[in-house]
């Protein structure tokens, strides 16, 4: 029995480690080469930080991952704040009300991305704006927007209601109980509605694609457009990319670990 | 001056007007253009032509298929991770399931390119020469390796939530192990397969990233037929798009809803 029980954790433990492993492997195998002297992926002919220098070097890669994180944290601020006023709002309102606000906001997340960013790009053009910043960013919210809601009902649905009619009667006003009482409530499922946010707006492609201006580049447009109409762009271009991903993914790393010393402990703990 | 008298509902009313503007007009003016014609008269023609055109008929099949692999083999691999997972009683399983989250925070398109590169070492120097032309496998590798996460995430979440003593109930009444995970596990976690499923499948039909990154160019999947329209004819690119849009919805419809809390990325983690 004790052997059946130890051979079946270990196939388990095999599994996972099989799944993970290809998880990984594009990603390390990137991470290996990109400290490679040369271009070509198979041979490592020496340590170099080439690419890393060739990466820093284009003015017009450093411009794309400008441009992708500053937009990144404007849709994701400004989705914040329209989620989390929305979510409140919903909260409050009658349930008829609140199934069909509920409804329309889930549109964007079932749909196909594709169609999102069509029927806005679509939109946009015949009422005659054109595409801009503006539309970019808008775009970017419609995508966000419905997850910074989603993550920040539970928060209201766990809140205790009796607290913030308690600060009425003892003289705050709505707006100050609002900020002092509901907030530091919900402060958690905003946050994580803020880092979803973030991380859905660095990852598009499709919406990106229809709604930027011309000449706009993020990380993804740019490294779209270098590997599928790869003429124009070298082996330099490509292995640049190598680089980035490695940077991205240390930066990620880092983040976890950081954010697991700090924080996690005391989330598991509240479970 | 008097303020009107304040009401917490009205916090949502920026939100409403936004959807309404952004998310309800947009899908309005997609109806327009699918039903008329380039002189903006009401016209059936892209209606009719779309189901009629072989080609297109025939990309939608492909688009299907290419779907349904892809989810049946999401579904296959993260199962039984989930399951692992869920049923662990490692303390530090969370880092785990922190393993398999992580590469989704790298750029989807620099995760694709990822691949790619494997591919060609695997292709060029690993003496795996026929992987160069197998476009369809390496769209549903691809597509695969990126969507895994969100079939994962809630199938875990509800797994987690199935009570430990309805296993130690179905043993007590003398089930075996087969017949507790048959009839205790599966059915209860079957929100979470609906969920993943969704969320898998959608974009490996739509989503033509992949496929043009990985596929050569050979593989043509409906998301790829909306983009190339949207260059020319918007009024066909908009029927596609209704088209879609109609299946998605009749498939939330079927599957019972959407758990959408379950799949918010990770935002729960």
């Amino acid at each position: 029995m004790n052997k059946k029980r130890i051979l079946s954790a270990c196939l388990k433990a095999l599994f996972v480690g099989i799944v993970l492993f290809f998880l990984y492997l594009p990603i390390l195998l990137l991470a290996v080469y990109s400290f490679d002297k040369t271009n070509m992926i198979g041979r490592f002919e020496g340590f170099s930080l080439t690419h890393y220098a060739q990466l820093f070097a284009d003015p017009k890669v450093l411009n794309m991952i400008g441009n992708t994180f500053l937009l990144a944290f404007l849709a994701a601020l400004l989705s914040t704040v329209l989620g989390t006023l929305g979510a409140l709002g919903m909260f409050y309102c009658k349930k008829r009300l609140r199934t069909a606000i509920n409804g329309v906001s889930q549109i964007p997340v079932i749909n196909a991305e594709i169609v999102t960013a069509l029927a806005l790009a679509v939109t946009f053009v015949a009422v005659g704006i054109g595409k801009s910043y503006f539309t970019l960013l808008i775009g970017h919210m419609v995508i966000c927007t419905p997850f910074v809601v989603l993550s920040v009902i539970p928060k209201l649905k766990q809140m205790d209601n009796s607290l913030y009619e308690a600060a009425l009667d003892l003289g705050a006003s709505p707006a100050k109980a609002l900020f002092t009482v509901v907030l530091p409530q919900i402060i958690p499922g905003v946050l994580s509605g803020f880092m979803l946010a973030v991380t859905l707006s660095l990852d598009d492609y499709i919406v990106t694609m229809y709604t930027r201006p011309t000449g706009f580049e993020t990380i993804s447009t740019y490294v779209y457009n270098a590997t599928t109409k790869g003429n124009a762009h070298t082996a330099v271009t490509l292995s640049s990319f190598w680089a980035l991903t490695t940077i991205l993914f240390m930066v990620i790393l880092l983040f976890v670990l950081v954010s697991n010393l700090t924080g996690f402990k005391k989330k598991e703990a509240r479970k | 001056m008097k303020l009107p008298r304040f009401s917490r509902k009205t916090l949502c009313i920026p939100y409403v007007v936004f959807l309404i503007f952004f998310v309800i007009v947009p899908m309005l003016v997609i109806l327009f253009y699918a039903f008329t014609d380039s002189e903006m008269r009401i016209s059936f023609t892209n209606f009719i032509q779309f189901f009629s055109d072989p080609t297109k008929l025939s990309t939608i099949v492909y688009s299907l298929v290419i779907a349904l692999v892809t989810t049946v083999v999401s579904l296959a691999i993260a199962y039984p991770v989930a399951y692992i997972l869920a049923r662990s009683t490692l303390k530090k399983k969370y880092v785990i399931l922190m393993l398999f989250v992580l590469p989704m925070w790298i750029n989807f398109v620099l995760r694709v390119n990822a691949i790619r590169e494997l591919f060609n070492l695997l292709s060029t120097l690993g003496g795996m020469d026929w992987l160069a032309n197998a476009n369809y496998f390496k769209t549903v590798f691809g597509m695969v390796y990126d969507f895994l996460p969100f079939m994962i995430l809630p199938l875990y979440t509800t797994m987690l939530k199935i009570d430990p003593s309805l296993y130690e109930a179905s043993a007590d009444l003398g089930a075996s192990g087969f017949a507790t995970f048959w009839r205790v596990t599966v059915p209860l976690s079957m929100p979470g397969v609906m969920s993943g499923v969704t969320m898998v499948f959608l974009p490996s039909m739509t989503n033509y990233v992949v496929s043009d990154m990985l596929g050569n160019a050979k593989v043509t999947i409906v998301g790829k037929f909306i983009y190339d329209y949207f260059g020319n004819d918007w009024h066909m690119g908009s029927m596609v798009a209704l088209v879609l849009l109609v299946v998605v919805f009749l498939s939330t419809w079927l599957t019972g809803g959407f758990q959408a809390e379950e799949t918010a990325r990770g935002a729960n983690l």
